[in-house]
């Protein structure tokens, strides 16, 4: 059974990161959204999600990182290809990239 | 091109249909995951589910898991986690405005931040030009909610489940969300935000080497600042 603290944990956690969106409802509330400095932070919070979605790739912590690098950017390249062959349908582009990394695991790896 | 979706039944049929074509499924193997890792780190299944809701970006979540399971006090819990959300206070700024519903009332606003997450940001993002605008807070209302939904089903369903899947197939899975944000954002369109993402992928390695706990923020400072005034430079030279 675990103690009561985790349930702190928990919370405090929730708090934590409400703290950021609150932050940035207050922000939003008083620029002007067609200002400059509207799409400089829409220009960041697109940078820091790419960023993000990279170092899933390319430095994983999860078990990816088990992976070898060749194996991932191949299966990148792979989803990229259907999704275009595919007329952009995000399932082609998921499902291709996910089996095709499965499947080079499976026989490479 | 192609006429906007309009209407509430379409609207929400849309958002549903978004919602369960893909994201829904990737948030419920995901969340599998993170429920089965905050088992092995001592937590209940009503903690981790209320984890998923309350918190509500894995970043945070795993960071709460993993220095809860290796024993760190409460404060750095908490911040580390905090730091690893940090990236919704640029997301909320920048979303907002695209829900287009001028001036409401601030605790709206603030349930409306609480339900973003970065399938949401994207997949709008990527959607919205393609709804009316006065739809699209019930199309992000109905998609976010849907997937907040499963991330909890399957949050409790990692943690109750011991189903052993080869581990190829976990690979596979694992590999699923990173690559669903990397073809939906690839539909981003803008100069000065297309720029920004790949100046983000330039920064991030350098960034992540160096200073490794604030890494995003860097990365979004740097590249998105340096996006920014690329394509603004770019716009102003083709536009003389």
């Amino acid at each position: 059974m675990p103690p009561d603290d985790f349930w702190l944990i928990v919370l405090a956690c929730g708090a934590a990161t409400f703290v950021w969106r609150a932050l940035g409802v207050l922000v939003t509330r008083r620029i002007d959204a067609n200002g400059a400095f509207f799409r400089w932070i829409t220009c960041v919070s697109y940078a820091m999600v790419a960023g993000l979605i990279f170092r899933m790739i390319v430095m994983p912590e999860s078990e990816l990182a088990n992976v070898v690098l060749p194996i991932r950017v191949a299966a990148v390249a792979i989803a990229f290809g259907a999704y275009f062959l595919f007329k952009r349908r995000l399932v082609a582009g998921v499902l291709a990239g996910g089996l095709s990394l499965s499947a080079m695991v499976g026989l490479l790896g | 091109m192609t006429e906007l979706v309009s209407g509430k039944g379409a609207v929400t049929r849309k958002a549903l249909l978004d919602a369960i074509s893909l994201p829904a499924f990737i948030l419920f193997f995901t969340m599998m995951g993170f429920g089965s890792l905050a088992r092995g780190a001592g937590f209940s299944a009503e903690m981790a589910a209320l984890a998923s809701l309350l918190i509500w970006g894995l970043p945070g979540q795993l960071a709460m898991v993993e220095l809860t399971r290796t024993g760190q006090g409460m404060a750095a819990i908490v911040f580390a986690c905090s730091l690893a959300n940090a990236r919704f206070m640029p997301m909320v700024v920048a979303f907002m405005p695209t829900l287009a519903r001028g001036q409401v009332s601030l605790p709206r606003m603030l349930l409306d931040a609480q339900l973003l997450s970065i399938n949401s940001w994207a997949m709008c993002m990527r959607e919205f030009p393609q709804v009316e605008s006065r739809y699209r807070h019930r199309y992000y209302v109905t998609f976010a909610s849907s997937i907040l939904l499963a991330a909890v089903a399957g949050t409790l369903l990692g943690f109750h489940s011991a189903v052993l899947l080869p581990a190829a197939l976990v690979l596979g899975l694992i590999f699923v969300s990173p690559l669903f944000f990397a073809l939906v954002l690839s539909a981003v369109p803008g100069r000065a935000e297309r720029l920004s993402m790949l100046l983000g992928c330039v920064t991030i390695p350098l960034a992540h080497t160096f200073w490794p706990a604030v890494d995003l923020l860097i990365t979004g400072v740097v590249g998105g600042s340096l996006g920014f005034a690329l394509g603004n430079w770019w716009e102003r030279d083709n536009a003389a």
